[in-house]
């Protein structure tokens, strides 16, 4: 079995986010970009189901501007045996929607015919939480979302998923598409003689014209603001303090 | 102007707050039709009757969506959206896991965590964890949209609206159902509770977290937990708070133990007022907290649940 892992160059988490003073958008000249967390998550799994022999194959798909390159090759040198680049965009600022992420992928999907894919709950630059579903949608898969555990067994997959009120356990059909939480594994670093090795590995490029898909934006941002700035507020020197102070707001 | 908003119903039960909330969101967007479906959902559905603003509720009754799952759910939705012209619903982990696949279908974006309604088609919504917030016009011939439920004040209730029941689909066969892990709690809701406590890694174990639950309790309050103790086994996940996981804005947040990582603070920022308990005087939270108690969380949190 192929296992297809779309993996997305986003802001890395550590990073201050800064906000433009004009409302065009937040800054990410110069600033370090990393693999969307949850992504390394989901390689990480797919080496995982490769190690136990359930797969033989890792394919590592990003898609946006060429420098997702270098994305590809840290999940190169994780483990995937190789990388697909659907170049989309020419500027670090234009964001491909879920939407038209989610049709690409679905055209490589065709070509690849992978048993599963393994995505990311959520990007961290745009918050949408949505590829996994869509690109569900438009393949008429089955979906498992949120997954913390993930078990292969045939012809389904059980997956344990974080939701609201706790826990749900699911069976899908294959193939499927499975998103990852935080909890399912913890990824490891690549090693600096893998680092080497991913240079040597296969990366396919094509762009998303190549496939026939249109990845104008649905959604246009008019602007981009801060939110509402916090004040600290005062440090109280003890818990009498601290209760007197929530008294007299009306808190407690 | 129409909406079809999915109500939140799991096992039977409507889940007032969250549902009440986005109805009050997508208000100045039309008439709104909620459905509630479910195995059982004729209860949930002469409650939801009583929102107010809600035009008509439609019950979707059969085993086929006695779970959530995806597949089934937004296969109905698809099939009743074609007269309306904005599909909802709050953002929770079901409505998140649904509505994309709607949207998909239906040829169009999801507009993920609305916190703000401009106008039929214009939103906005956080991105970057919180650090930004982006203004966004849809193209689309219809919006589907998740509603952050943080952001909006309930609907009262006190109408009550025409309950119809619709016809439902066929099982598309993808998935199946195997079995929920849900902590019972008398505890208020962590989305809808007006006070909240959290632990962070400085709790140090899953035994010490009761001081936590002491104060909750004590309080009447919630409780919540950073990625970082639920990931240490301290807390379960759904009491996760921030970017990924809930987010809350009670009229009382405290934090202890917790450093206030961006990741936690997009997560409860919105509360109106901040108390942070951390020994380390320089730890972010404290740039967000209107009240600070610098110290050891072992000596100050049974003294604090001793004098509230
Ligand atoms: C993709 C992604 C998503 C994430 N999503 C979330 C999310 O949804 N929610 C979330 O919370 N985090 C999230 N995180 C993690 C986040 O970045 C932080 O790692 C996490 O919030 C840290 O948790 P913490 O504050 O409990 O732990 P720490 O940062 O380790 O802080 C522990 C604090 O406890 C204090 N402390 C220790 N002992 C004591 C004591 N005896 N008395 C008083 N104080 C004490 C310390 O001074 C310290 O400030 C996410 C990270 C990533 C990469
Ligand atoms: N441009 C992209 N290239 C590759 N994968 C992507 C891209 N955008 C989204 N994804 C995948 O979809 C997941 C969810 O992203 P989103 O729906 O944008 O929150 C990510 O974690 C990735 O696995």
């Amino acid at each position: 079995m192929k296992i297809l892992v779309p993996v997305k160059r986003v802001i890395d988490y550590n990073v201050k986010v800064r906000v433009k003073s004009d409302g065009s958008g937040v800054d990410l000249a110069n600033v370090k970009m990393s693999m969307n967390p949850f992504d390394e998550i989901a390689v990480e799994e797919a080496i995982r189901l490769k190690e136990k022999g359930t797969a033989d194959e890792v394919i590592a798909v990003s898609i946006g501007v060429k420098q997702a390159q270098e994305t590809l090759r840290t999940a190169l040198a994780m483990g995937a045996d190789r990388a697909i680049l659907v170049v989309a965009a020419d500027d670090v600022h234009q964001d491909i929607e879920p939407l038209a992420v989610a049709k690409i992928l679905k055209a490589v999907i065709d070509e690849e015919q992978p048993g599963l894919v393994l995505c990311g709950k959520q990007a961290i630059d745009n918050d949408m939480n949505a590829t996994g579903q869509m690109l569900a949608a438009l393949l008429g898969w089955s979906q498992a979302t949120f997954a913390s555990k993930l078990e292969i067994e045939g012809e389904a997959a059980k997956v344990t998923r974080e939701v609201d009120g706790g826990l749900q356990t699911i069976e899908v059909k294959m193939p499927a598409i499975v998103s990852v939480d935080l909890r399912l594994n913890e990824p490891r670093y690549a090693s600096l003689p893998n680092i080497m090795k991913a240079k040597k590995k296969p990366l396919d490029e094509k762009t998303a014209a190549d496939v026939g898909v249109d990845v104008a934006p649905r959604l246009e941002v008019v602007k981009t603001t801060e939110p509402a700035e916090r004040q600290a507020g005062q440090i109280v020197g003890s818990v009498d303090e601290l209760v007197t102070q929530l008294k007299e707001k009306g808190l407690v | 102007m129409a909406v079809l908003m999915l109500a939140e119903v799991t096992d039977g039960a409507l889940a007032m707050d969250a549902t009440a909330k986005a109805v009050a969101a997508a208000k100045p967007l039309g008439d709104i039709t909620l459905l509630c479906c479910g195995e059982t959902a004729k209860d949930a559905a002469a409650q939801a009757a009583t929102i107010d603003g809600v035009a008509k509720v439609l019950v979707a009754e059969d085993a086929l969506y006695g779970h959530r799952l995806a597949e089934p759910t937004a296969a109905l939705l698809v099939s009743l959206a074609g007269d309306y012209d904005h599909i909802a619903a709050p953002a929770t982990t079901d409505a998140k896991n649904i509505l994309p696949r709607v949207a998909a279908l239906l040829d169009v974006m999801v507009i993920s965590d609305v916190s703000g309604v401009i106008d039929a088609d214009t939103f906005e919504r956080p991105v970057y964890a919180g650090n930004a917030v982006q203004t966004v016009k849809s193209k689309d011939a219809k919006k589907v949209l998740t509603i952050r439920t943080s952001s909006f004040d309930a609907a009262a209730t006190g109408g009550q609206a025409p309950v119809e029941d619709v016809a439902t689909g066929e099982d598309p066969g993808l998935s199946s159902w195997v079995e929920d892990k849900v902590a019972e709690s008398d505890r208020p809701d962590l989305t809808s509770a007006s006070i909240v406590v959290s632990g962070g890694r400085g709790i140090g174990s899953e035994e010490n977290f009761q001081l936590i639950e002491k104060l909750a309790d004590k309080l009447g309050a919630a409780v919540g937990a950073s990625r970082a103790a639920v990931d240490s086994g301290y807390a379960p996940n759904d009491w996760q708070v921030g970017q990924t996981g809930k987010v809350v804005a009670p009229d009382l947040y405290i934090a202890v133990g917790i450093s206030g990582a961006i990741q936690h603070l997009a997560g409860m920022k919105d509360s109106k007022v901040i108390v942070a308990i951390n020994k380390d005087e320089e730890a972010p939270i404290f740039q967000v907290a209107d009240l600070g108690l610098v110290g050891d969380l072992f000596e100050l949190l049974p003294d604090l649940t001793e004098k509230l």
